[in-house]
């Protein structure tokens, strides 16, 4: 494996981490929503929330990903590859990111909403204010966990035929018959992404720990 | 958009997604099998006093949590004709289930390891009980209890996982999936029923592992 093919693989890992970027801060956004809809007081809402939550996390991501595909070339949008996949990823990451935020916002003590209510204010306020600040924080550890998952996810693009790292480096392992030494390098790669993350995630977890004692 | 949907294929190829979903739960089932089984067998050197080996099997499990299963299973794949192994693509897919379940369980249990406290164990030892014993009596049902509903998840995890192994010709219902659309280019409803599919299997046996648990693991135990 020479220098050029070395220089192939960076360019795949520079798709993962875009697509990877692109799918988390767009699943935050929707993620939000879904984990606002999941705890909101409307019960068809809820269970609409609940319902998308389970589809997600009942289903394996390869499918998913197939069926947004297909999905979206069938609504008649006529987006590249990226894109499709962009998309399915949110949604993936909106339901799963939705679930860990429900979770945060129920565990803030429940007399925070109490107080917050009590002091009449709306639920805008009371969750921009009050309950998300603290919802937040506790839910760190998860979020970054879910993060280094969805990198990880991010390499069933290249069954759909997209080429970031992992696809790119089945070309490579194509080209240059070292399967084993390809690979290992493609693995090192996600690891030197994923391994700091769950670092931190796993300090963040202890730092909280010690707070909650 | 004026496509018409054409159920037919599936339903024509029904059986055989069935039998997909017969070769899907199979895998699962052996990969959670080797999963505890190396997750059991790594917590024993986890904890051993022998250091290298704490560092292996840190490393291992860093390792697998920290890379895609896609590349794992490719590793796998490619690694066992290597050192002389030729297997076909189920074991390959089992071996490589089995080693990122693996890598879960270790965690999971010896986590549940740690939750019996330190003085049920000496108390166990002050009664006179052999280490066996103590493990056998005091330790293996509150830890079993304790470690039980992660295991469960991981395992249904683990069954939603096997759709990659698909990527080596394994047989379970994605590439039995895909065998069905590339007869039929009915790649939508293919896709959308087999989702149903996983769906339904995750929900039966988050059923079944929840009677399970609820038949044997209550507290207090007989």
């Amino acid at each position: 494996m020479g220098k050029n093919e070395f220089l192939f693989l960076l360019r795949g890992l520079e798709w993962t981490v875009i697509l990877s970027l692109v799918a988390f801060s767009a699943g935050t956004v929707s993620g939000l929503a879904v984990a606002l809809a999941r705890t909101s007081e409307w019960r068809g809402l809820q269970r609409a929330a609940a319902a998308y939550i389970t589809v997600f996390q009942g289903t394996p991501l390869l499918m998913q990903l197939f069926v947004v595909y297909y999905a979206l070339a069938l609504a008649g949008l006529n987006l590249e590859a990226w894109q499709a996949v962009a998309i399915g990823f949110t949604l993936h990451a909106s339901a799963f990111l939705g679930e860990i935020w429900r979770g945060s916002i129920e565990a803030v003590p429940r007399g925070q909403v109490e107080a917050a209510k009590a002091l009449s204010l709306g639920y805008l306020s009371r969750m921009k204010d009050v309950i998300l600040p603290q919802a937040i924080r506790i839910s760190l550890p998860a979020t970054i966990g879910f993060l280094v998952q969805l990198i990880k996810g991010t390499s069933l693009a290249s069954i759909v035929g997209f080429t970031e790292l992992a696809r790119a480096g089945g070309i490579i392992s194509n080209q240059t018959f070292k399967p084993l030494l390809v690979y290992a390098v493609v693995g090192a790669m996600y690891f030197a992404i994923c391994w700091p993350l769950s670092l931190y995630g796993t300090r963040l977890e202890h730092r909280l720990a010690i707070a909650a004692r | 958009m004026n496509y018409h949907f054409d159920f037919g294929p599936v339903m024509a190829g029904f059986p055989e997604l069935l039998l997909g979903c017969v070769g899907t739960l199979w895998l699962a089932a052996s990969g959670m099998i080797l999963a505890i089984v190396i997750g059991v067998g790594g917590v024993v050197l986890r904890d051993s006093s022998v250091a290298p080996l704490r560092w292996l099997v840190i490393a291992f499990v860093e390792l697998i949590r920290n890379t895609p299963f896609l590349v794992q299973i490719f590793f796998v794949f490619f690694a066992l004709p290597f050192v002389g192994i030729r297997l076909n693509p189920m074991p390959t897919a089992i071996i490589a289930l089995g080693l990122n379940g693996g890598a879960y369980a270790i965690e999971i249990i010896r986590g549940g390891v740690q939750s019996i406290p330190k003085g049920q164990i000496e108390a166990g030892r002050a009664l006179g009980l052999h280490k066996l014993q103590v493990f056998r009596l005091i330790v293996l049902k509150p830890a079993l209890r304790a470690i039980y509903p992660s295991l469960a998840s991981q395992f249904i995890l683990l069954t939603l996982t096997t759709s990659i192994a698909s990527a080596v010709a394994a047989y379970e219902l994605t590439s039995v999936a895909k065998l069905i659309e590339n007869e039929s280019f009915r790649s939508f409803e293919v896709y959308f029923t087999v989702t149903a599919l996983y769906l339904i299997m995750a929900w039966l046996m988050m059923k079944v592992l929840a009677f399970i648990a609820a038949r044997f693991l209550v507290y207090p135990v007989k």
